[in-house]
């Protein structure tokens, strides 16, 4: 019984046309049936077939992540529902750009901390920084947190990109 | 030169793709972007229009037409307030799953987003309350879009869809594509999956105490799908309950049959859901209205869920088994599996079974103090029903105390003879719908059962009614009150009648006059069949103004909160409940 009302993170795939308005019914689909979104990412990932993909992560009971996905496959421009975190392995990445400010110490400190986290240094000035970011939501996550005492004034994230490994499409 | 000769203007081009659609009647209100569509059906015959008085009902009307044949109803409005004006009727459809497609007119697309003149981003406002909506943005799409909003209509869970036209399309010129030249992506599981199929067959032939809950989708499905449940339900010989939407899937008069479940079910319904240890849910979507308290919901049973929509299953309540598709599809691939499994039922445990339901059935739930000085409401509804019978009546309501009563007391044999709004429960969808039924139906009976307070919502359309000459019968229990919310006030507020009494009502008699409808009156049960004799014989629209007991409650009733098995039964058992004591989970609100 406890497990049934556990809350799990899952990351969805989500395969629509790419017509106007198809981000206002999968939105307002999440809004209007109170589901959660932890991070949404989109962009035209087939232009042939003029198909966007979406990538959602949302939390909740298993009872309804499984009515998240049947929600979704109701909507007519949406062509396919995959649930990355059920249907075996896959891997996801996130990018941000970190903007830090100050000087002297914790300016060299933001340096070694990036250098660590592999983050580059894409634009920089006197008094600041921006680094770029990439790897798994905690990386990016637990990067920013480090930064925060040192000088972070500014944070701009992708959200999440997900897909399976191995050789299959979605 | 040739190319030229095929192009037709948008409103041309809507036209004949609604009449290749199969569309005959259209339910519509006319205003500025539309009237080049107004103009063309001016100069043809093909299509029918009925000119509503408000926009709402012209919705409501498609729903009743839509209901009681099983086609796709149609509107059409115009832009902005005409627009805004369906709102209702379209979430009233969706939650109802009823198949329409209602055409609304838009600012020519380069004033979009301007604020122009009677602009209303119609797509954004129906989204949540439509199955689908498009906006057409070139008159070349426009036969396409019409056709493959017919589809995704009816195909699948039937729902509302909505098709926006700006003027410039509608007045602009394209190319028509005949339907069989649309090419859709939605295509929605009709086949039941064969192995869920034989699994279910399993289940059903081992049950012990198994009951059949059944419920709109099998009405959504069609007449053949009520048929093959009626002779799967009879070959297990296991009891039927229906939800309010799904009264008349399977006959009311049927032995087998234990009436309706959930607030206003039925006793023997109710608790034989408690005590199952099968529920056999055919094309029905676990309301709140039906489970109670949800953590003691038929607490001893297995659950079986047909449905064709995925999303309904697991949704309220966990079921063990699932067959998605079309309930006609599926019943039949079970008669097949049942008939060559050779299945039969547990012999020895369904005469028990039969044997406690009985008694429940023995308590007589449905009983009520009868009087021969004031009308009783149920009796007014008995009388009815005994009176018109013979004529296979179609039977509309409106929202309140009257809709469950009739609910209760009105035997439905048929499937698409009862349209009521259950899911949005929209007070003033009675009348027009019955306008619909009626239009698709011109020598029926068609009765709306409203209350006094709900016929004020939509009475404009008696005006529709004459001009159209369609003889709706309008039976109003008047018992001075929102009788249902005056009941919730009583049993769960203190009886602090706050704002449920309308101090004045029009005197429904003049009223009816003033359309130029017939109105009649009974104030005493031995007035009361004959003016329902009065009634049938006119062939005009007609209000009854039946004047019932004002105190009267409607039982049994499952309070806020409840489970099945704590129903109240009538009013001796002075029932009172705290308001909002809801502990945990979905309760009936
Ligand atoms: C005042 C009031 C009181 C009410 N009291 C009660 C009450 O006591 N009892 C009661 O039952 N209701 C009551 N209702 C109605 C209630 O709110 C719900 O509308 C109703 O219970 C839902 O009926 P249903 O489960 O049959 O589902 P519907 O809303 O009819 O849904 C149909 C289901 O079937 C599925 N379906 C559709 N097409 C197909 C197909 N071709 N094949 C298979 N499946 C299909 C759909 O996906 C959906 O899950 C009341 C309403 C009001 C306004
Ligand atoms: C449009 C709308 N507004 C409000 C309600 C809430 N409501 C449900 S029943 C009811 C009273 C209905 O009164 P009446 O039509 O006289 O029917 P009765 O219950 O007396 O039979 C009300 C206000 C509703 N269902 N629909
Ligand atoms: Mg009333």
């Amino acid at each position: 019984m406890s497990n049934e009302q556990e809350i799990e993170r899952h990351t969805i795939a989500v395969l629509v046309a790419n017509e106007a308005g198809v981000l206002a019914r999968v939105i307002g689909l999440f809004s209007g049936r109170g589901y959660n979104i932890e991070s949404l990412t989109v962009a035209e990932t087939d232009t042939t077939e003029s198909l966007s993909r979406i990538t959602i992560v949302t939390s909740g009971t298993k009872m309804i992540v499984e009515q998240i996905k049947n929600q979704l496959r109701r909507l007519v421009p949406v062509y396919k529902v995959a649930d990355l975190t059920t249907d075996g392995p896959h891997v996801s990445r996130e990018l941000a750009l970190v903007k830090v400010a100050g000087a002297g110490e914790k300016r060299v400190e933001s340096l070694r901390i990036a250098d660590i986290f592999r983050a580059n240094v894409i634009d920089s000035t006197n008094e600041s920084f921006v680094f770029e970011v990439v790897g798994a939501t905690e990386k990016v996550d637990a990067f920013i947190k480090l930064m925060e005492p040192l000088g972070l004034v500014d944070v701009s994230r992708t959200g999440v990109a997900a897909i399976a490994r191995g050789a299959n499409p979605l | 030169m040739a190319q030229h000769d095929t192009q037709m203007t948008g409103a041309e081009i809507l036209l004949k793709a609604l009449v290749d659609q199969g569309v005959e009647v259209i339910f519509g209100y006319p205003g500025g972007v539309v009237l080049p569509i107004y103009d063309e059906l001016f100069k043809q015959n093909r299509l029918r229009h009925i000119l509503v008085r408000h926009e709402q009902a012209a919705v409501h009307a498609a729903e009743g037409y839509a209901r009681s044949t099983g086609k796709v109803g149609c509107v059409l409005v115009t832009s902005g307030p005409g627009a805004t004006n369906t709102i209702t009727g379209l979430t009233d459809a969706l939650m109802d799953s009823v198949p329409l497609v209602c055409i609304t007119g838009q600012v020519p697309t380069h004033l979009i987003g301007n604020d122009a003149f009677q602009e209303a981003d119609i797509v954004g406002i129906t989204r949540p309350c439509t199955k689908h909506n498009y906006l057409v943005k070139k008159a070349d799409d426009l036969a396409r879009t019409v056709h493959e909003a017919f589809h995704v209509a009816k195909s699948g869970r039937p729902g509302p869809v909505v098709v926006d036209l700006p003027k410039d399309v509608i007045t602009g010129r394209g190319e028509y594509q005949p339907p069989s030249r649309m090419k859709t992506k939605y295509k929605p599981q009709v086949k039941g999956d064969l192995k869920a199929i034989e699994k279910a067959v399993e289940m059903i032939a081992a049950a012990k105490r198994p009951i059949f809950y059944v419920g709109g989708g099998v009405v959504n499905s069609g007449v053949a799908a009520c048929q093959l449940l009626t002779q799967l339900v009879r070959m297990t010989g296991y009891p039927c309950t229906q939800t309010l939407m799904g009264l008349g899937a399977f006959p009311a008069s049927d032995p087998l049959s234990v009436g309706m479940l959930g607030m206003h079910g039925t006793y023997e319904a109710n608790l034989a859901m408690h005590g199952s240890d099968l529920i056999i849910n055919v094309g029905a979507r676990f309301d709140d209205r039906i489970t109670g308290r949800l953590k003691d919901f038929a607490p001893t049973a297995k659950k079986i869920h047909i449905d064709i929509d995925p999303s309904s299953i697991n949704k309220n309540v966990m079921v063990d088994h699932a067959v998605v598709g079309d309930a006609a599809h599926i019943l039949e691939d079970m008669i097949k599996v049942w008939k060559a499994k050779q299945c039969r039922p547990h012999e020895k445990a369904l005469k028990e079974w039969w044997a406690t339901i009985d008694g429940w059935r023995g308590r007589n739930c449905l009983h009520y103090e009868n009087s021969n000085k004031i009308i009783k409401p149920q009796y007014a509804i008995q009388r009815l029903y005994e009176l018109t019978k013979y004529k296979n009546p179609y039977i509309t309501t409106e929202v309140g105390q009257h809709q469950m009563w009739t609910a209760q007391h009105f035997k439905f044999e048929q499937p698409c003879h009862w349209m009521t709004s259950g899911g949005l429960g929209t007070m003033g969808y009675g009348l027009p719908s019955a306008m619909g039924v009626q239009v698709a139906h011109p020598g029926a009976l068609v009765i709306d059962i409203a209350g006094e307070s709900s016929i004020q919502m939509n009475i404009q359309e008696m005006a529709t009614l004459c001009q159209h000459r369609l003889p709706v019968k309008v039976f109003i229990l008047n018992n001075q009150y929102m009788g249902m919310v005056r009941q919730w006030q009583e049993l769960i507020h203190g009886g602090r009648y706050s704002e449920s009494h309308m101090e004045h009502h029009p005197d429904f008699v003049k009223l009816a006059d003033a359309f130029g409808a017939v109105g009649l009156r009974a104030t005493k049960p031995s007035e009361v069949d004959d003016v329902i004799k009065e009634m049938i014989s006119v062939d005009r629209p007609v209000i009854v103004d039946v004047r019932t007991d004002a105190s009267e409650n409607c039982f049994p009733m499952i309070m806020p909160g409840m489970a099945h098995n704590e129903m109240v039964l009538g009013p001796e058992e002075n029932v009172h409940v705290e308001p909002g004591s809801d502990e945990g989970g979905m309760v009936l609100v």
